[in-house]
């Protein structure tokens, strides 16, 4: 497990990140510059790229065509879906989660941004902090993504001026702090002439921080899971029923958070009967200790009644049960979401009836100005949501856990994925106002 | 802080790893009839590794299906019913050869039989009505997989309508589906061939020879080494020579190419993909150059 060192993998950490910018903010090209530069773009991808350059009359290789990969995506020159995209450099290995810019895909921007530790967000120096610049950054608040990177792209149009960049850097950092976002790193770049990108730009002198590259290269993706309590969801339970396995009985599921300890008092919840963990099983190897996001076993002291959908917690730590849900959600289906609606709520490895009670409020992202009471929520609309469940929950605040705060409401008809959901109260816990907005409760 | 340095550091094969293993665990934990793709080729070996590991010490909760083309290296096929029978196994198998001799497909001027696979494959999933198909499929691979979800709903007819994919968020992975509907999991999404080779590396996972450096018959066609066989080839005009080759992805023999190589370890492996310029499907794969969107058109009709 931890313990074994080997010199191929163990130097090497994971970095998921995520895109976001505007239409014709140049975010392909920045995409195709990062792999590119970083040598990730390989001779037969870019023979094949610049062949379908050719083959449309286009002077140069179009390196948005790396990353376009549909049909449909390469005959309108638009990203319609989230893609993923790896790359590594010796320091580290990036998932990087590409979503499309347009207004109409915010759901798009939530489901990237979801699994994202950073997000990148693209501005254009010329036009600055727009419309969808806040957008994306409520949504990065909204979903919790540690790390915020402000890439002001297009330095070359905008004469590479400090003045320019400094404004827009601080204008985007007091937005994106008032709205609880913890940190906010912002670097000048050209993605077409390559500045700053992954090679340090010789035309801004003034600029003495990280590129692009090396800032995801050196960003923390550890945190400290100690600091966290403990959850298990049950996942399946694991009997082999074996002559060499009479009687072993194991829970298996990946830790979503904090540290598990052989000897360790749990409760079981929703039925809150307490055992203590007898022992874990590492996938192979017997170990006293494990921590998210490992996939375990563990085995319990006593014989309880434990199946999938149950969550395993340190009796000192656990969480509260209940049937009365209140989240902010982003709806991502086109039909809409009603009061009243009766829909699945899937909740770690729990899937319950539910029933929508309430929408009391929409955000509009734009200017992040709430509307009260809006009959309906439509697609790529966030808005806060009151659920009532027919079993017990073992929720936590989203601010708390991306993990065991989250859910999905599912269509019981036809399984559609409709709406993601964030428990909790609010999303922007930041101290002070947001700029120039009156009633603020998300 | 360097993440190396932390105590809580995770290697990132072993966070890729809890993370496909958790895939195995929740469609156990929520499908009636999951089946695992079995081509013995390195990722569903990979995949078969995996899943052991997740259900251990019980037996694997599943069955194996393999599509058999009827152009399969026998290095392979010893492989693979190798392992069927070392971790007794239940083995399905699919075959090409015989949705041909029944008339359910024709085969095609060009002799590939990759394309083939599909029907052979989706009356399997029909007849053993699966619901959940394992495919070793990565999204590093190409263009079209780059926009795979984890769990791939396909419809009736196993058609894959990138449009009408459902968004896929945090770690909950929605497997609802409708009679005779089913769903593609991808537990490698996010592992890349190099991760592929590295994890096989660290686990000390055992591979079909023909991975690896050998002297061996081949002759070119369409800039790729081709093994001679009862396939068809070579033709008239085609010489063969023999070359020291390995194979990177392991396939149908018609269009699968070997390329030269003297890597004849894992770790000499690891080496020369780090360095190769090309992708392994690019060097490797004819089927996949016949057009610019080859994988997305198949993947609509069915194909994995």
């Amino acid at each position: 497990m931890s313990t074994v060192t080997d010199t191929t993998t163990a130097a090497t950490s994971l970095l998921r990140f995520a895109t976001a910018g505007s239409v014709d903010d140049g975010k392909s090209t920045l995409v195709g510059r990062l792999l590119h530069d970083s040598k990730s773009v390989l001779a037969d991808q870019l023979e094949a790229v610049e062949h379908a350059s050719r083959s449309r009359g286009a002077g140069a290789p179009d390196l948005a065509l790396l990353t376009d990969g549909l049909r449909a995506e390469r005959e309108q020159g638009i990203t319609i879906d989230v893609a993923y995209r790896y790359f590594a450099t010796p320091r580290r290995r990036f998932i990087l989660a590409d979503t499309p810019g347009h207004v109409q895909y915010t759901r798009n921007m939530v489901t990237g941004a979801s699994t994202a530790q950073a997000a990148v967000v693209l501005v254009d120096a010329r036009n600055g902090v727009v419309e969808q610049t806040r957008r994306h950054a409520a949504v990065a608040a909204l979903l919790r993504v540690p790390h915020v990177v402000l890439a002001v792209n297009k330095m070359d149009l905008a004469g590479y001026a400090e003045p320019v960049f400094a404004a827009i850097a601080e204008e985007f950092t007091a937005y994106a702090s008032g709205l609880g976002v913890p940190e906010v790193t912002a670097i000048p770049v050209s993605a077409l002439a390559g500045d700053n990108v992954v090679a340090p730009s010789a035309h801004m002198d003034w600029y003495g921080g990280p590129t692009v590259l090396e800032y995801l290269e050196t960003v923390p993706v550890v945190t400290d899971p100690t600091a966290d309590p403990a959850r298990f969801p049950v996942q399946y339970t694991i009997r082999p029923q074996t002559a060499e396995h009479p009687d072993y009985r194991g829970y298996a599921g990946q830790i979503a958070s904090g540290v598990l300890r052989v000897g360790e008092p749990v409760t079981v919840l929703p039925s809150g009967r307490t055992s203590t963990i007898a022992a874990i099983d590492a996938l192979g190897q017997s170990v006293d200790v494990a921590w998210a996001p490992q996939s375990v076993t563990v085995r319990l002291a006593d014989d309880l009644d434990v199946s999938r959908g149950d969550l395993i917690a340190p009796t000192a730590g656990a969480p509260q049960v209940t049937r009365d849900v209140e989240a902010t959600v982003c709806h991502l289906a086109d039909q809409p979401l009603l009061p009243g609606a009766r829909v699945l709520l899937k909740h770690t490895t729990r899937t319950v009836r539910a029933l929508v009670k309430d929408i009391p409020s929409r955000l509009t992202l734009d200017d992040l100005s709430q509307h009260p009471a809006p009959g309906r929520l439509e697609a790529n609309d966030i808005g806060r949501v009151t659920l009532r469940t027919a079993e017990p929950l073992a929720l936590d605040p989203y601010a708390g856990s991306r993990h065991t705060g989250s859910f999905l409401l599912i269509d019981p008809g036809d399984g559609t994925t409709l709406t993601a959901g964030m428990a909790g109260e609010a999303f922007a816990a930041g101290p002070g106002e947001p700029s120039g907005d009156e009633g603020w409760d998300f | 802080m360097s993440a190396a340095g932390s105590p809580f550091a995770l290697p990132h094969l072993e966070v890729l790893e809890s993370e496909a293993v958790h895939v195995f665990r929740e469609v156990a934990g929520e499908f009636e009839r999951p089946v695992l793709l079995f081509s013995g080729g390195k990722d569903s070996i990979v995949m078969l590794h995996l899943a052991l590991k997740a259900f251990a010490p019980a037996p694997l909760p599943f069955a194996l299906l393999h599509v058999d083309t009827g152009h399969n290296f026998p290095e392979v096929l010893a492989y693979r019913d190798r392992t069927v029978a070392g971790h007794g196994l239940r083995l399905h198998v699919a075959s090409v050869q015989e949705a041909i001799d029944t008339g359910r497909v024709r085969e095609r001027p060009d002799g590939t039989r990759n394309p083939l696979q599909t029907v052979p494959l989706l009356d399997a999933i029909t007849r053993h009505r699966f619901d959940a198909v394992f495919g070793g499929g990565r999204r590093d691979e190409e263009k079209a997989r780059a926009k795979e979800r984890v769990f791939s709903l396909r419809d009736e007819f196993g058609g894959w309508d990138p449009r009408r994919q459902r968004p896929e968020l945090w770690q909950l992975y929605n497997g609802r589906h409708a009679p005779g509907e089913h769903v593609r999991v991808f537990p490698l999404s996010n592992f890349t061939e190099l991760d592929v080779w590295q994890y096989i590396a660290r686990e000390k996972i055992e591979l079909p020879a023909i991975y690896f450096a050998h002297r061996r018959e081949v002759f070119a066609r369409g800039g790729m080494w081709l093994a001679p066989g009862a396939w068809g080839g070579p033709r008239d005009g085609e010489d063969t020579q023999i070359r020291t080759v390995r194979y990177r992805t392991v396939g149908d023999m018609s269009c699968t190419g070997a390329v030269d190589s003297h890597a004849a370890t894992i770790e000499e492996v690891i080496t020369e993909i780090t360095a190769s310029r090309l992708t392994e499907r690019g060097a490797t794969r004819a089927d996949d150059r016949l057009s610019e969107a080859a994988m997305e058109d198949r993947k609509r009709e069915g194909y994995f």
